[in-house]
């Protein structure tokens, strides 16, 4: 069971999830600081220490479109936030799955804040208002990485399946 | 059986005949690009070597391009020792097409890539950038990656799991009116499907008006695509393609083509007649809020930018020189230039657009993306309003989430500046 700590509506850009200010600050442990660094308090609650792990946060259509900044997910991650949007920009999903961030796909999301929702499988169950929504799978290849912990540990796999 | 364009390239570079849309592939990579987040993914490449015993090596150094270009010369002590630490990688690594620090060979990496000859129709490029989609305008597939993508193309030379987009194809056809441009054309179609109507889908150039368009608009297009989601803007390489490589970049050797088939399958045909468009704005916050030059004509601008992979080019320093010539910049405007690339400054130098602009009262910064992205010049000031030949204005683009940016040619740039308000330069006989 999670709940929700924010609730964000269309095209929530890179900018807005990790201003471009920040952008040479590049390693994943020391990102997580600016997080929505210009969303004053939605970065305070963050910074807070207060958030418990796998709390949630609701997009809309299009979140994370932008820039390619890993940033931007490396942030969200260094908080261990579950994002639940209708659907994502392609660079933003493919690095969330690249880095672990947990991004679920939901069309039909509808959830506030501090509503409590379960996230199975297939579906999204919003406790508080008693409705579930359909969720949409990632692809096998993205599911095998997230299962590999990651890009880079894929990746060196790869690696080193090729240099046999 | 009829493909893409798109289809036809992956299946190249996946050793493959034939590919449906939605297949996921393995293409192998033509060229991988990277700016100062080079920093970013030589991290992540040595995090995969990482208790492998294996000696970390690039797969191919050649294919490999890194630019310096967002925070140029550095503005603190952190980027300059990013930069130092990638120096430092590229001698080991071997790595030549680097673009550093000086004057003769700088510029904005989606400049660069054309303007050398670094990429070809029907590659497959990468970046770690999201406008890696300008190179569609050459007929390569182009799109943008993160940095641990890019690390791993670095070590395995092909991008794992790439799934065959969907096509959208735009059909421009008609003449554009003087000083409507191509820039117009691609506001114009955002503004029509909106920020995701081409979400994880290529967009296809087509038409009279695209054929008979230089490939400096042709990468404008492109460019901005991703503006409406696409994972890739394409024009297919034709004779202007050729002409480009040859003249503009020195390329030598054989430069085939590769183009869709008629009755390949498209998600859908937009058609858009250029003949009838009026400069476009991009309105604050979003890219997609586009409206017609007229409903925002008079709105008060403090901050002129000509500039960027967008619009940064000397088709575009010209236009601006030769609507500003005679006139001054208004009181309470400033005007910032900043050319895409060295040769670029420097042909503006010898054509005497930098004379006419800076007599005018405009700024000239040096090649680099600048205030486009707000970190390292050009900041805007509380309240403020920029009007910017740039492809982003999402809050706190330039520097500042309490200001805000419009979207627009080099043309209506230029005629703002004039008059310090936002300014249809169809109009008023320049
Ligand atoms: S000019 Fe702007 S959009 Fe282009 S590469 Fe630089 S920061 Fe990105």
């Amino acid at each position: 069971m999670s709940k929700v700590i924010y609730k964000f509506g269309d095209d929530i850009s890179t900018d807005i999830i990790y201003p471009g200010r920040f952008m040479a600050t590049v390693l994943p442990s020391e990102t997580p600081e600016f997080a929505f660094a210009d969303e004053k308090d939605l970065n305070k609650l963050l910074n807070s220490k207060t958030v418990p792990a796998d709390s949630i946060i609701i997009g809309g259509k299009n979140f994370g479109c932008g820039s390619s900044r890993e940033q931007a997910c490396s942030t969200l991650k260094g908080h261990e936030l579950i994002i639940i949007a209708k659907n994502f920009a392609r660079i933003f999903l493919q690095n969330s799955i690249n880095l672990g961030l947990k991004t679920v796909i939901c069309p039909d999301i509808d959830a506030d804040v501090n509503d409590e929702l379960e996230i199975s499988e297939d579906k999204v169950f919003n406790k508080t208002k008693g409705k579930e929504y359909n969720i949409i799978p990632h692809t096998k290849t993205q599911q095998e990485i997230i299962q590999a912990g990651g890009l880079i540990p894929y990746s060196r796999k790869r690696l080193i399946e090729g240099s046999k | 059986m009829k493909q893409t364009i798109v289809q036809k390239i992956l299946a190249r570079a996946s050793g493959k005949s034939f590919v449906n849309i939605g297949d996921i592939v393995e293409p192998k990579v033509d060229l991988a690009m990277s700016h100062e987040n080079a920093a970013l993914v030589m991290n992540q490449f040595l995090e995969i070597y990482k208790g492998t015993g294996l000696d970390p090596k690039v797969w191919d150094p050649n294919k490999i391009a890194i630019i310096f270009d967002h925070r140029v010369p550095a503005e603190s002590r952190k980027t300059a020792t990013n930069q130092k630490k990638i120096r430092n990688f590229i001698a080991e690594q071997g790595i030549f097409k680097f673009h550093d620090i000086r004057g003769d060979e700088m510029g904005i990496c989606h400049q660069i890539l054309p303007q050398y000859g670094y990429v070809r129709p029907g590659y497959v490029v990468v970046g770690t950038d999201s406008h890696t989609t300008s190179h569609g305008a050459l007929g390569a597939f182009s799109f943008g990656i993160g940095a641990t993508e890019m690390a791993s193309v670095w070590t395995l030379g092909v991008m794992l799991n790439v799934p065959v987009p969907p096509t959208i194809k735009v059909v421009v056809n008609g003449a554009l009116k003087k000083y409507v441009q191509p820039k117009d054309i691609i506001l114009y179609l955002i503004g029509k499907i909106t920020a995701e109507g081409a979400n994880f889908k290529v967009i296809e150039f087509h038409g009279e008006t695209i054929r008979n368009m230089s490939t400096s608009g042709r990468i404008t297009i492109c460019n901005m695509s991703v503006e409406a989601g696409a994972t890739s803007g394409i024009v297919p390489g034709d004779e202007e393609t050729i002409k480009y490589l040859r003249e503009e970049a020195g390329v030598t050797e054989d430069i085939p083509l590769v183009n869709s088939d008629d009755e390949a399958e498209f998600d859908k045909i937009i058609e858009i007649d250029a003949s009838s468009l009026v400069p476009q704005i991009a309105c604050p916050h979003t890219v997609d809020n586009v409206k017609q030059v007229g409903d925002v004509e008079g709105t008060k601008i403090d901050q002129i930018v000509i500039g960027s992979c967008t619009n940064g080019r000397l088709d575009d320093l010209e236009t601006a020189a030769q609507i500003i010539k005679g006139h001054k910049i208004a009181k309470n405007t400033r005007m910032l230039v900043f050319p895409a690339s060295g040769k670029i400054y420097r042909q503006a130098m010898e054509k005497g657009i930098f004379e006419i602009l800076m007599n005018a009262g405009a700024v000239i910064a040096n090649p680099g993306c600048g205030p486009c992205l707000g970190v390292h010049q050009g900041a805007l000031g509380d309240g403020e309003k920029a009007l910017s030949t740039t492809n982003r204005n999402f809050k706190g683009r330039m520097g500042n989430p309490d200001a805000e940016v419009y979207l627009c040619s080099a043309a209506v740039a230029a005629a703002s500046a004039i008059t310090g308000v936002i300014t249809d330069p169809t109009k008023g006989g320049y």
